[in-house]
């Protein structure tokens, strides 16, 4: 069976003065159709750099430096910036965290919506304006015809994202990329906005690759986890798994770290020290000098992602069997 | 009134931001005539909440309810349009600046992001030492330092780095090293505003333990605002809830989150995401938060609660005192009939 997506072994590097830096290294995963995986880690741990990576969005100085990937059997990486913007924004769209910068200031909704429809489809201005007025009930936003003439300030942050999420809609894409979509949001916004997107995902046909910090908007959202650390996956599987069962180490802080999962008032759970920096990711499990079972091995050599007990279950752990 | 119990008391605290600009900004014309128009957005409409001593109260709310106006209202940042504030029992609205200064070495303030919060051009040292000596002009400089040296050391940032800049540090360090700023002079009510939203989930726990620890050891008073819920849940003894610039509900926090009397409470409450497969369902409220420049009339949350009828239109709800220890500003609550 061939998936929606196949990333295989990719590996980034951002080519720098003193050297080239690793910022993914072989990072593999695949999703189906209509599937919602989400990529967790923390600020630096390169969930964001996969994200563009995917859609060839990487700026200078990064790269993909090896590794493959594939979208509905076609390769991506080999595409030249031409063919890529056929699938860029069209087959492949994606939601930025902060609505205000993805939105152009000076343009009506309008305009920028029908922008996007006529650079991917040969169709009159008033067929995109349509269009774009039908996306805009899709993610009910109350009267539409009125905010079509509006400029992004007009509206509220809220309003703002779902907004872009209609642009994303526009070109009936199978898979969105939504990079922390409700990290400016307000939490109360924020849940109607994964509700929308959870929607979406089912009635649209869509795929979903969720980007963010938060294990639990993660985990209201998506089918399967990947956890991210230091440019590596540490584990992946089924969310219901990696939620209840968490084997590697670092995924079993992040989850005792979060406030609510304890007796209120009692000490949280912390992961000593902080993320690595990349130019100094440390010899053999990154995440070794911050782990409280660490043992020599971990000090010398990287622990291979490996499936452990069922058969979706990847974890990265030279102790965990 | 002598307020006996509460360590800081806030009365009918009303706090108006004028921002209708210039003259010419602010004429327009109307039927002909030019007229004066002036714009306030009402930040503030009359608060009123008691802190108690070694309480930690959270105060949560989204963006725009006037949560960090309120704070820095009490802190003396913004002066009230009306209102008054006690602290002990010493009212501290209308001080001088020279009278208010003991008062602000008693009362510290942590803010959100600590890269804007912290200056780039002076050392940690320095950073810690200027509240330190401007509080205490008696102190010695070596004993500024080792008070530094102490300070750093609570706080989990090693002393020997007292001679870094501010970039040279993590994003948790720094917040560590705001806190320190906000210890060093040993005050009693500390303020922390979304101490923990710029950080990672790792490090806000680290941070969270800290301010916890602190309480402990030094018998702090914690006002916390944040729109992180399950933070609150996790740290604040009580929780206030604030919708446009008005308290709706305010609680213990375990009653608070087994049984939100008020719609809006409630809502907000369904919307936290849970680490759990089961999908929560969350309450859709109507609309948006409307504008503090114009405030709608009655209940301020009538426009988007599932239960207002004609008298949240036209009346205002006043906050009531429930059995169970709670108090409510919600008609229907009021009435028996939510």
């Amino acid at each position: 069976m061939s998936h929606l997506l196949e990333v295989k072994d990719l590996e980034v590097k951002f080519a720098l003065r003193f050297g080239d830096l690793t910022a993914i290294d072989g990072v593999s995963f695949t999703l189906d159709k209509r599937e919602r995986l989400g990529i967790v880690g923390e600020s630096g741990a390169g969930k964001s750099v996969t994200g563009f990576a995917i859609i060839n969005l990487l700026s200078k100085p990064g790269y993909i430096s090896a590794g493959k990937i594939l979208f509905e059997g076609q390769e991506l990486n080999q595409f030249s910036e031409e063919e890529i913007r056929k699938i860029r924004g069209n087959r492949i769209s994606m939601i930025f965290q902060d609505p205000m910068m993805t939105l152009n200031p000076v343009l009506t909704i309008s305009t920028q919506m029908v922008e996007t429809v006529l650079a991917h489809h040969n169709m009159s201005k008033s067929d995109a304006l349509d269009l774009a007025l039908e996306k805009l009930k899709k993610v009910y936003i109350p009267s539409p015809e009125k905010r079509l003439d509006q400029y992004p300030h007009e509206c509220s942050g809220g309003m703002r994202q779902r907004i872009v999420i209609a642009i994303a809609l526009l070109t009936n894409p199978s898979l969105i990329i939504a990079d922390e979509p409700s990290t400016a949001l307000d939490v109360t916004i924020q849940a109607g906005i994964m509700d929308l997107l959870l929607e979406l995902c089912e009635t649209e046909d869509m795929g979903l690759i969720l980007i963010t910090h938060d294990l639990a908007v993660v985990s209201e959202v998506t089918e399967k986890i990947v956890v991210m650390y230091a440019g590596k996956i540490v584990e992946a599987g089924s969310t219901e798994a990696i939620i209840h069962d968490p084997k590697h180490p670092y995924t079993q802080g992040l989850i005792k770290a979060l406030p609510g999962s304890l007796q209120p008032g009692s000490r949280l759970y912390q992961i000593p020290g902080m993320m690595p920096n990349l130019t100094s990711i440390p010899r053999g499990c990154a995440f070794h000098p911050r782990c409280t079972i660490s043992d020599t091995i971990c000090r010398k050599e990287a622990p291979p992602l490996i499936s452990v007990s069922d058969h979706d279950r990847m974890v990265a752990c030279h102790l965990v069997k | 009134m002598k307020n006996t119990n509460g360590l800081l008391t806030v009365k009918n605290l009303v706090k108006h931001f004028d921002i209708s600009g210039g003259l010419l900004d602010q004429l327009a014309i109307e039927k002909g005539h030019i007229v004066r128009k002036r714009t306030t957005v009402k930040a503030l409409n009359t608060v009123s909440l008691s802190i108690l001593p070694r309480e930690n109260l959270g105060v949560v709310g989204e963006s725009g309810c006037g949560k960090s106006t309120l704070a820095r209202a009490i802190l003396g940042l913004y002066p009230p349009n009306s209102g008054e504030i006690y602290y002990k029992d010493k009212r501290i609205d209308n001080l001088t600046a020279k009278e208010m200064l003991p008062y602000r070495k008693r009362m510290q303030m942590i803010f959100q992001d600590p890269y804007a919060s912290l200056n780039p051009r002076m050392t940690v040292k320095k950073t810690l030492e200027e509240p330190a000596f401007f509080h205490n002009k008696s102190i010695t400089a070596q004993d500024a330092e080792d008070k530094v040296a102490e300070v750093m050391q609570q706080v989990g940032v090693d002393p020997q780095w007292a001679s870094r800049y501010p970039h040279e540090f993590s994003g948790g360090q720094r917040q560590r090293i705001s806190i320190a700023r906000a210890l060093i002079v040993d005050p009693e009510f500390v303020v922390a505003d979304e101490p923990v939203s710029a950080l990672d989930v790792s490090i806000q726990a680290q941070i969270l333990n800290l301010l916890m620890d602190a309480q402990e050891k030094r018998g702090l008073t914690y006002m916390l605002i944040t729109h992180d819920l399950s933070v609150v849940e996790h740290v604040s003894t009580r929780v206030a809830v604030m919708y446009l610039g008005t308290i709706c509900e305010m609680a213990p926090t375990k009653q608070l989150f087994e049984s939100p009397r008020h719609p809006y409470t409630q809502a907000l409450l369904t919307a936290i995401p849970k680490l759990s497969r089961k999908k929560t369902k969350h309450i859709k409220l109507k609309g948006e938060v409307p504008t503090p420049i114009n405030l709608p009339s009655g209940c301020i949350f009538h426009g988007r609660c599932l239960y207002a009828n004609k008298r949240c239109i036209n009346e205002i709800p006043r906050l009531i005192r429930m059995d169970s220890g709670a108090t409510v500003a919600c008609h229907g609550v009021e009435e028996g009939r939510l």
